[in-house]
């Protein structure tokens, strides 16, 4: 009997669960969304921090998941093209499909930089509705908890006065770790950085980071060997200081190039759980500026 | 768009301290609503000396090798859209050539619920049939050029049917889908028919091992009767069997197959490095009456064939922008003919002509590299070799397969 009964617990979880089921498409949305529903939720995160968001294959178990969930929080801004509307497709979820309650994505309430004036594959993997790398960026990470607080409370009207406390107390300790990391990040104002793929653009521009160059000749297609000599040529003139490389990423670029410039490589996390100093997004922040902020003062002493 | 401006409701509505709003804002324009469109211009060089034969099958459609040199494969234009916030929405034109003639197929034009819920999905339209593993995927998508033996020899290429299709996804933590068709059961290997004798099954079960592993079965089952259906395609090379017609008539078909899918990639991320392995296994029994005339000669006898057979391929992505794959084919014909009337031609002639009586295992070795620059884009060179009793035959094709527009997700 005790088997019988976790063998059904296991085939529908449906029937013993949260009340709200969550897929996240990134882990930074899983993180958000568990800080902001605590036990009214439970999460799901499709990727972890070690995988290319952008390349993730449809595969049964995401199909499974997306099933069985009361709302999917993503990136949006095209970033899961090649992936999530297939997802939501083959799931016949009605709850999560484009346009309803269930369905949120985050970069799509907030200002979005690099938008295309015009678009053409021949520059590459270029978002139509613009860079959708926004959660590096603590400002518009704030006003995306806010409308997905709102959100939890569409969908759960029961737990409003759960979500609303949750979010105050995020709001408020993560309006006090901004401006601490702000003040911390001063050395780095204006630092000459280059970057593998153009997913630090909201981080850098919240700080202030001189952002030179990106290895890929154009986002999304690897650097050629001469595509590699091109850019070292031109950075020879003014070397930058240091190379921010996201961990999910190939280094093998970025390490060719540090070595002929003699210049660090620094591994970031990039998102929540990519090694053991960023479980958190507070974590997340704080890791990311010691990295930087160390491998900044090993430049200087030079 | 709808997206962005509902969000920023939400959020300006109570939220008043929300200091970067969404700045896309527009007009309303004619063209916002446009469906995705995707073009794929698929081109090849080929190099062969045989014709292509299945000694033992009667052949369909679409069976035929590639012209010889430089030719065109399919062009296809694909749109594709949510209707509302009910339906979605797409349709494939493949335009081809086949024997010389330019030919447009509506490949697929179906349209798919979305909001029936509790796992249910309805599609109905003209679609390509969801039993086994590669039959579903569109051709662009596939890791060689050609469809696997089996399927040449039991559907033509792949099947595609107009009719309806139900599925059902169960909400357990493991992906289990069952799904039932209801089709004309018109294209081959069925035919023309009382109407609506289409029906098929199929169940998929799948999940993944860790993050670096996933896989998937499947079962699935066919069946459809036809009042006559004629042979197409090349079963024989003579020119002087232009003559002869093989027709069957009040013909039973009824195909099962299983297959099965694993990928593996270092961290789970397919981009760098990933094997993909996949095998399925085909099997179709039918009945008819066989009706084979030669000029005023003919022979009529009853048909029963039993015909099986499976690929297995590896494919391995060992860079960004490189893959290779191997793939073996094996298709066994047992057919048995039993003489009802005959004139002026024996037993013996008929299957000559026909080959319908060859129990020779028939195999395919391919190989193949791929160059992809970006997801967009790739350029392939594959190597076949083919044996059966009486001979071998090797074939090279350097194809380029291309993607223009909005390029929508690939199946698992």
């Amino acid at each position: 009997m005790k088997t019988l009964t976790f063998l059904i617990a296991l085939l529908f979880p449906v029937l013993c669960r949260a009340e709200l089921a969550v897929f996240a498409c990134e882990p930074e949305w899983a993180e958000l969304t568990r800080q902001l529903g605590g036990s009214r939720v439970s999460v799901f995160a499709a990727t972890n921090a070690l995988q290319d968001p952008h390349h993730i294959e449809a595969r049964p178990s995401l199909i499974a998941r997306m099933r069985n969930a009361d709302l999917v929080v993503c990136t949006g801004a095209e970033l899961e093209v090649g992936w999530l509307p297939l997802l939501l497709r083959r799931s016949g979820n009605p709850k999560v499909q484009t346009n309803q309650p269930g369905h949120f994505e985050a970069a799509m309430v907030v200002e979005r930089l690099a938008i295309p004036t015009t678009l053409d594959r021949a520059q590459g993997d270029v978002h139509a509705a613009g860079n959708p790398h926004v959660h590096l960026d603590p400002r518009r990470l704030l006003t995306i908890a806010r409308a997905l607080a709102q959100r939890l409370m569409e969908l759960d009207p029961e737990g409003e006065p759960q979500y609303r406390d949750r979010v105050d107390a995020f709001a408020s300790e993560w309006q006090r770790r901004m401006a601490e990391w702000e003040s911390r990040a001063t050395p780095l104002q204006g630092a000459r950085v280059v970057v593998q793929h153009e997913d630090w653009i909201y981080f850098n521009d919240w700080l202030a980071l001189n952002q030179v160059a990106t290895i890929e000749p154009k986002p999304g297609i690897p650097p050629s060997a001469a595509d590699q000599k091109r850019l070292l040529n031109t950075l020879y003139q003014q070397p930058p200081q240091l190379i921010m490389l996201s961990a999910y990423q190939n280094d093998k670029a970025a390490r060719w190039l540090a070595d002929k410039l003699q210049i660090p490589v620094v591994v970031l996390p990039f998102t929540v759980g990519a090694d053991e100093h960023s479980a958190t997004l507070p974590a997340l922040f704080d890791r990311t500026l010691s990295l930087l902020l160390q491998a900044h003062a090993q430049t200087a002493d030079h | 768009m709808l997206t962005c401006r509902r969000a920023c409701l939400l959020v300006l509505a109570p939220v008043l301290t929300c200091p970067l709003v969404s700045a896309q804002t527009g007009y309303v324009s004619g063209n916002e609503f446009n469906p995705a469109i995707s073009l794929i211009l698929d081109g090849r060089y080929a190099q062969y000396h045989d014709t292509f034969e299945l000694p033992g099958f009667q052949m369909g459609p679409e069976s035929e090798l590639p012209a010889e040199g430089f030719s065109l494969g399919h062009s296809e234009l694909t749109l594709s859209a949510n209707v509302d916030d009910q339906f979605y929405g797409s349709a494939s034109v493949a335009i081809a050539e086949h024997d010389g003639d330019t030919e447009v197929e509506l490949e697929e034009a179906y349209l798919e619920t979305l909001g029936l819920g509790y796992g249910a999905t309805v599609k109905f339209g003209r679609f390509l049939s969801s039993i086994g593993y590669l039959n579903s995927q569109h051709e662009h998508a596939w890791s060689f050029y050609d469809a696997p033996l089996i399927y040449t020899a039991l559907f033509g290429k792949t099947l595609y049917d107009d009719g309806v299709q139900a599925r059902w996804l169960a909400p357990t933590r493991i992906f289990l889908e069952l799904g039932v068709e209801w089709t004309r059961g018109a294209r081959f290997p069925g035919g023309e028919n009382d109407g609506n004798e289409g029906k098929s099954l199929f169940i998929k079960l799948g999940d993944d091992l860790g993050t670096t592993a996933s896989w998937q079965l499947g079962a699935s089952a066919y069946s459809t009767r036809f009042a006559e259906r004629s042979s197409e395609g090349h079963a024989h090379e003579e020119e002087s069997t232009d003559s002869a017609e093989l027709i069957m008539e009040d013909g039973d078909v009824d195909i099962v197959g299983m297959d099965a899918v694993f990928k593996w990639a270092p961290a789970g991320q397919p981009r760098h490095q990933q094997l993909v392995l996949s095998a399925e296994y085909l099997q179709r029994k039918e009945s008819a009456t066989s009706n084979f005339i030669e000029d005023t000669n003919s022979l009529i006898a009853d048909y029963e064939g039993k015909q099986s057979g499976y690929y297995v391929q590896a494919v391995y992505r060992f860079h960004r922008q490189w893959q290779t794959g191997l793939r073996y084919d094996e298709v066994k014909p047992d057919n048995d003919f039993t003489e009802l009337e005959a004139a002026g031609i024996d037993m013996e002639e008929f299957l000559e002509e026909t080959e319908l009586g060859s129990d020779a295992t028939i195999t395919r070795n391919s190989a193949m590299l791929a160059y992809s620059p970006s997801e967009f884009s790739r350029i392939r060179l594959q190597y076949n070799h083919r044996d059966w009793d009486e001979g071998r035959d090797d074939l090279w094709v350097l194809q380029y397969t291309m993607s223009l527009g909005s390029h929508g997700a690939h199946r698992y």
